[in-house]
């Protein structure tokens, strides 16, 4: 560990908590209907979208209606995505002239880019024309994205309201997420990828002759503008197969600064939203402090892990002061790939600059476990926001009891009915990340899409599934998980990441917004505060580590046990 | 009947008995569904004794294994099931002596409006509306309203309280409790409640917990452990898949012995026992709630609503200062005030003759044997006084006072004007004391705060509880006592719409109300109140409106009644924390046990350092039961409450029970692994 490595680190948290506040207010001001500088430009376009498609803007929905509208929205974008995907070959911009892809690849693909996941089973520049990426999948990683925004405005509108009735409007919330917050940041990313010297183009690739004199083909596209969405909108999907840590997606350390940047200063700046919204900025700043936090220590674990290296290699004659380097680029290091590990599982992005699979065991545990947590840190866009309040209503409902009251989270009691559906919600990820993982342990076709032998293979599977329902979307490379088993059970495991985790979210939501806020008094548990932040840190610590331990056990955890007694995999 | 049960102890050996006995008797599956977590824990045990039954047939050697994992599965439901019988056990001492006395009670029924002519009948076929005549020895038979007559009572039945009450037809004094017995002179009782649905019927059943329902906090953390179960259960459930996988086979015991002791079996165990044993505590102090639900609400209160007079201040005016015009010394005046007001009976009179001799040592005296002529104190005059040879001493009303002496108040001395102003001002009263036609002072009368009263309220405050004072005064006087008292705020010249109005206006702003109250016209707004304590000596109106009776008729009976709805809270919530906190020492404990054959670097994990890893197992289940046991006494005395705030009690509660609830399991199960290995269990 270095201190350039501290220093790029340190970088990073200060930039973020620069960007917190203004980017926060914008946002609270963009969904609480006030004036924002974008306005002028933006209200007439968006004023012609209610227009064409009769949206009433001001008229507001109940969290069914909401949550309704929302899954019409995603069964609409799943079936025109798959019907884009599957007839890719009789569509137009095909350069390559790519077939269109197989039912159960398109499946696997479509759910994956409306769930904001981008778990890739297939290599982009070998499968996808540019159609595809453009109209297909970069649409998605604008809209999933402000489908996650606007579901967590809706549950921060439940913790503003008082006895009232509807949470918003999603057709609103979709249309000015994308419009005023990740099309206009988008477009400086873009700008900026591309100075940074990332391909924009239509052209299907380049011919060019090495310095050994062959000729080799190189995929380019239209990359900085699939990139800044890919990142802005935790997405994760590369447009090309080696995702970030190919030259073209992230040719050096500030695109890579840009790359990890651009995913966590929506999700981030949100919290902050919601701080403003609920007209509490401490409240705000403490759930900021919980993912800071939490996501600092996996960052620092996996760097030092990696940092540690492998003993088997040094023992092999290999350099141990660079840590174990295989699966890394050069380019970027121990300090940055560690980073980005760490940020991509913390936010629900997926894309990687270094293979996951290649960490030891324990730098490989981490990312795993931070998407086992739920995402949450600070999370996917929207959806890392309404996760962690699950979480904060958990706390504060296990702890609350110990001050004598019916506890309370930011003046909303919590009840038998916010439990009900919390609880709902919790039970997702350990029913669908460990229910697969344990049938594809057992199921013989399945074990044989497994690349690496011993516990190594079944941290393979944990991952895919972890990174399925957390609807993050990377992967420990080795498993082959372009078959029908895994494409469809995959699939399967975003959904219910997605969807079976957010209507009882919004249950939640719509539970909360009837009830009357309850003034606080020095009877009120404080959750503004840093005994909170300690608190929620440690029933999100204990609650996802407890469900988790025994699989993570048989995996990275003996895998790390045994790679110091000298076996690798 | 309360006073004996009320000394039993938590553990006293008379109520452990039957507690044994019932502990089985809730075993029956169709009771224990009404509690997950050991419903859950009750079939795992009797599939493991599947097991070890198979195990016995087929490789004994297995055999003492499964047993034993299977005996302590049985002793965890058995502990659970124990400490809830345990916690109603006291309340059945009382509801038998309660119910004993009910079977007897016979009514004279009368056989009209008029007369006295009766039929003697059994009190159960009494109806609403009947008409019943209890003479002196007679218990009455059911709760009612006395239409007729005036009778001393003796409700020691119901309050434990010996001293007879006096129970007259009209007014405040109207209602009475069946069950109790009338000691002299004779009533007619209009009865007001069928039978089984009297008090003492809804006493009977709220201490025998047979109605007692779940409370929405109770559900709700209820629907927590079921889910925390059902995530035990899946990351047990996929567990064989995973170890099958590595090439590990787990058997079902095992996984069972891993799932109980992950699942919340502590708190779940003691659950009902916490509140039982909160409605128990409330009924030791002698209050009876009508539902779990309010107890609970009571946990919540923002605002107490509070009578001034008999609450915040004894009631009666009282002397506390001698104020006397330059020329005259303080005791002289005092002597003056005490010796004109001899002849005065009202309190207001005792209390000034009280006052001098505090402060000044001056005896009584009798003032007919010094020769004097006492003038009494009417309610006409609102003067009283005594010619003492030249002296003829007078104290009473200012305006009453100056007229005795022929003075308008113009021309009184400044400074007596001054004193009587200050007084005015503070909203005390002023009495003026003259010699003749000489002014003497002023003795400032006041409404006394009791003791101790303010510090209860800056407790309140501190709890984040407002209290409101309620008082028919003026605001000026009401202001006065509001800052003496320390009270939050105050309702001046309150009527009952205005406590009504007040009270919702409250609660639309989100604030939970209780309130303390007695007559019929507190009867709207007991009932509005989210928690309205009625006391026992009210009227029938006021106990039906409110959801608590208070048998010992004390309105400060609130501030405990409150930390009684939190300490409940409390109880379950740390209970709930100790018990999560508990599954990492042993997910320690047995994950390296499960697959250190096939993995024997994982006992890198096993950092207790554990003999084996089937005493690793037996030793996670024995500590995982015996907590439950070593918890029962906190579960039924509560988790202590300190009006410190809330961020203090957490942090107090958080370092204890959750910290104290990560460290003491991974101590315990090394302890009891010490005994499982020397005692060679395995």
């Amino acid at each position: 560990m270095t201190l350039m490595g501290w220093l790029q680190i340190g970088l990073m948290v200060a930039a973020v908590a620069l960007v917190v506040k203004p980017l926060g207010i914008y946002m609270a001001r963009v969904f609480t209907g006030e004036r924002t500088f974008l306005t002028p430009v933006l209200s007439p376009v968006e004023t012609l979208f209610y227009g064409i498609s009769g949206v009433d803007r001001k008229r507001e929905q109940g969290w069914l209606g909401y949550t309704f509208a929302m899954l019409a929205f995603a069964i609409a974008g799943f079936v025109t995505l798959y019907l884009i995907l599957r007839f890719q070959d009789l569509l137009p911009l095909n350069p390559q002239g790519f077939a269109g892809v197989a039912p159960d690849l398109a499946f696997n693909t479509a759910v994956s880019f409306v769930t904001n996941t981008n778990w890739q089973s297939y290599a982009g520049e070998s499968t996808m024309s540019n159609f595809s990426q453009m109209a297909g999948l970069a649409v998605h990683n604008f809209v999933s994205g402000a489908t996650g925004i606007a579901l967590a405005m809706a549950l921060t509108r439940a913790f503003m309201r008082s006895g009232a009735e509807t949470v918003g409007n999603f057709w609103v919330d979709l249309t000015r997420a994308t419009l005023y917050i990740l099309l206009p940041i988008a477009i400086l990313i873009t700008i900026a990828f591309m100075a940074l010297g990332l391909p924009q183009t239509l052209d299907g690739s380049v011919t060019v002759t090495t310095l050994e004199g062959a000729q080799q083909t190189l995929a380019i596209g239209p990359i900085a503008s699939q990139e800044a969405i890919k990142q802005l909108g935790t997405n994760g999907g590369g447009f090309l197969n080696a995702n970030a840590a190919h030259p073209f997606e992230n040719p050096n350390i500030i695109s890579n600064f840009i790359n990890i940047f651009a995913m966590l200063a929506v999700g981030a700046s949100l919290v902050y939203s919601f701080g403003e919204m609920v007209k509490n900025r401490r409240q705000g700043w403490a759930i900021l402090s919980v993912m800071g936090i939490l996501l600092l220590t996996g960052i620092c674990f996996i760097y030092w892990a990696e940092t540690y290296g492998n003993p088997i290699l040094s023992s092999l004659g290999l350099d141990p002061s660079m840590g174990n380097m295989e699966g890394k680029e050069v380019r970027f290091g121990q300090a940055a790939t560690a980073l980005y590990a760490g940020v991509t599982t913390g936010v629900s992005d997926g894309g990687v600059n270094g293979m996951h699979g290649s960490f030891t065991g324990l730098g490989g545990l981490v990312p795993m476990f931070l998407i086992q947590l739920g995402e949450i840190l600070p999370g996917g866009v929207g959806s890392g926001l309404y996760g962690m309040l699950v979480f904060a209503v958990l706390a504060v409902f296990v702890a609350g009891l110990m001050v004598g009251r019916t506890p309370e989270l930011l003046g909303k009691k919590i009840e038998a009915r916010e439990m009900k559906y919390a609880m709902l919600a919790v039970l997702v990820l350990p029913l669908s990340i460990l229910g697969f993982t344990a049938l594809s342990a057992v199921l013989p076709f399945a074990v044989s899409s497994i690349g690496t032998g011993g516990p190594h293979g079944l941290s393979e599977i944990l991952y895919a599934f972890t990174s399925a329902t957390g609807n993050n979307g990377s992967a420990f490379g080795g498993l082959s998980a372009n078959t029908p088993w895994f494409n469809t059970t995959l699939g399967i495991a975003m959904l219910l990441g997605r969807f079976a985790y957010v209507v009882p979210v919004m249950a939640i939501a719509g539970s909360l917004v009837t009830k009357t806020k309850v003034p606080a008094s020095t009877g009120t548990f404080p959750t503004d505060r840093p005994l909170f932040v300690g608190l929620l840190i440690g029933i999100i610590l204990i609650l996802g580590g407890l469900q988790f331990f025994p699989a993570l056990a048989l995996g990275p955890i003996v895998e790390h046990f045994l790679m110091l007694a000298g076996q690798t995999f | 009947m309360a006073t004996k049960a009320k000394t039993l102890s938590i553990l006293d050996p008379a109520l452990l008995g039957p507690a044994l006995i019932g502990a089985f008797r809730k075993l029956d599956p169709r009771q224990l569904v009404r509690n997950p977590v050991i419903f859950v824990t009750e079939i795992v045990a009797v599939v493991v004794t599947i097991m070890f039954v198979r195990d016995l047939l087929s490789v004994p050697s297995e055999a003492a294994f499964s047993g034993q994992i299977a005996a302590w599965l049985w002793f965890t439901v058995l502990f659970a099931t124990f400490a809830e019988a345990v916690a109603e056990g006291r309340g059945k001492a009382q509801a038998d002596s309660l119910r004993r006395t009910k079977s007897q009670l016979v009514a004279k029924r009368l056989k009209s409006g008029e007369g006295m002519a009766y039929d003697t009948v059994p009190a159960t076929d009494l109806r609403i509306g009947n008409v019943v005549l209890v003479e002196a020895g007679d218990m009455i038979p059911g709760d009612g309203e006395v239409v007729e007559g005036v009778a001393s009572v003796n409700e020691s039945a119901i309050t434990g309280e010996s001293a007879p009450v006096i129970r007259e037809s009209g007014g405040d004094r109207s209602a009475v409790t069946g069950g109790t017995t009338v000691l002299s002179d004779w009533i007619k009782v209009r009865i007001s409640t069928m039978p089984g649905e009297t008090f003492v019927d809804r006493m009977i059943a709220l201490i025998e917990g047979a109605k007692r329902q779940k409370t929405p906090n109770e559900i709700a953390l209820s629907i927590l452990l079921s889910g925390l179960t059902l995530v035990f259960l899946i990351a047990v459930a996929t567990l064989s898949g995973l170890a099958a996988y590595s090439g590990t086979i787990v058997g079902i015991t095992v996984l069972a012995a891993l799932f109980i002791t992950l699942i919340p079996t502590t708190i779940g165990g003691l659950l009902s026992a916490i509140g039982i044993a909160g409605m128990d505590r409330l009924i030791r102090f002698n209050v009876i709630a009508t539902s779990g639900r309010a107890v609970e609400a009571a946990g919540d209160v923002d605002t107490l609503l509070l009578d001034k007079t008999g609450t915040i201040t004894f009631g009666n005016r009282m002397a506390t200062e001698f104020l006397p015009v330059p020329g005259v010394s303080e005791k002289d005046l005092a002597e003056a005030a005490q010796l004109a007001s001899l002849a005065d009976e009202t309190p207001e009179g005792r209390s000034i003759v009280a006052l001098a001799k505090a402060d000044f040592d001056l005896a009584e005296r009798d003032v007919i044997a010094l020769g004097g002529k006492p003038i009494a104190f009417s309610a006409e005059t609102r003067i009283s006084g005594v010619d003492l040879g030249p002296r003829s001493l007078r104290k009473g009303a200012v305006d009453a006072i100056l007229r005795f002496a022929g003075l308008a108040a113009a021309n009184a001395p400044q400074a007596f004007n001054a004193a009587v102003e200050a007084v005015a001002r503070t909203g005390g009263t002023p009495l003026g004391v003259a010699d003749g036609n000489r002014l003497l002072g002023v003795v400032h009368l006041k409404d006394v705060v009791k003791p101790g009263i303010k510090d209860r309220f800056a407790e309140l405050r501190a709890m984040g509880i407002k209290t409101v004072m309620v008082t028919g005064d003026n605001p000026i006087t009401a202001a006065a006592i509001a800052s003496e008292a320390g009270v939050d705020t105050f309702l001046a010249e309150a009527t009952p719409e205005q406590k009504l109005d007040y009270i919702r206006t409250e609660q639309k702003g989100g604030r939970l109300i209780a309130m303390a109250g007695d007559g019929t016209n507190d009867a709207p707004a007991l009932a509005q109140a989210d928690v309205g304590v009625a006391m026992q000596t009210g009227t029938q109106a006021a106990r039906e409106a409110g959801n608590m009776v208070d048998l010992d008729s004390s309105p400060t009976k609130l501030i405990q009644i409150v930390e009684i709805g939190k300490q409940i809270l409390m109880t379950r919530g740390s209970l709930t924390t100790f018990s999560i906190a508990n599954d990492v020492a042993k997910y320690f404990a047995i994950i390296p046990a499960l697959f250190v054959v096939t993995y024997p670097q994982l006992n890198a994990l096993n950092i207790m350092g554990l003999t084996s890893p089937r005493s690793a197992i037996l030793s996670a289940i024995i500590f995982n039961a015996l907590v439950i046991v070593a918890l029962i006494p906190l579960a039924l005395r509560g988790v202590s409450y300190k009006p410190v705030g809330a961020a203090a009690l957490l942090r107090r509660n958080l370092l204890v029970y959750g910290l104290g609830g990560l460290i003491v399991p991974f101590i315990g199960i090394k302890l009891v692994d010490i005994v499982v290995t020397a005692l060679h269990l395995v």
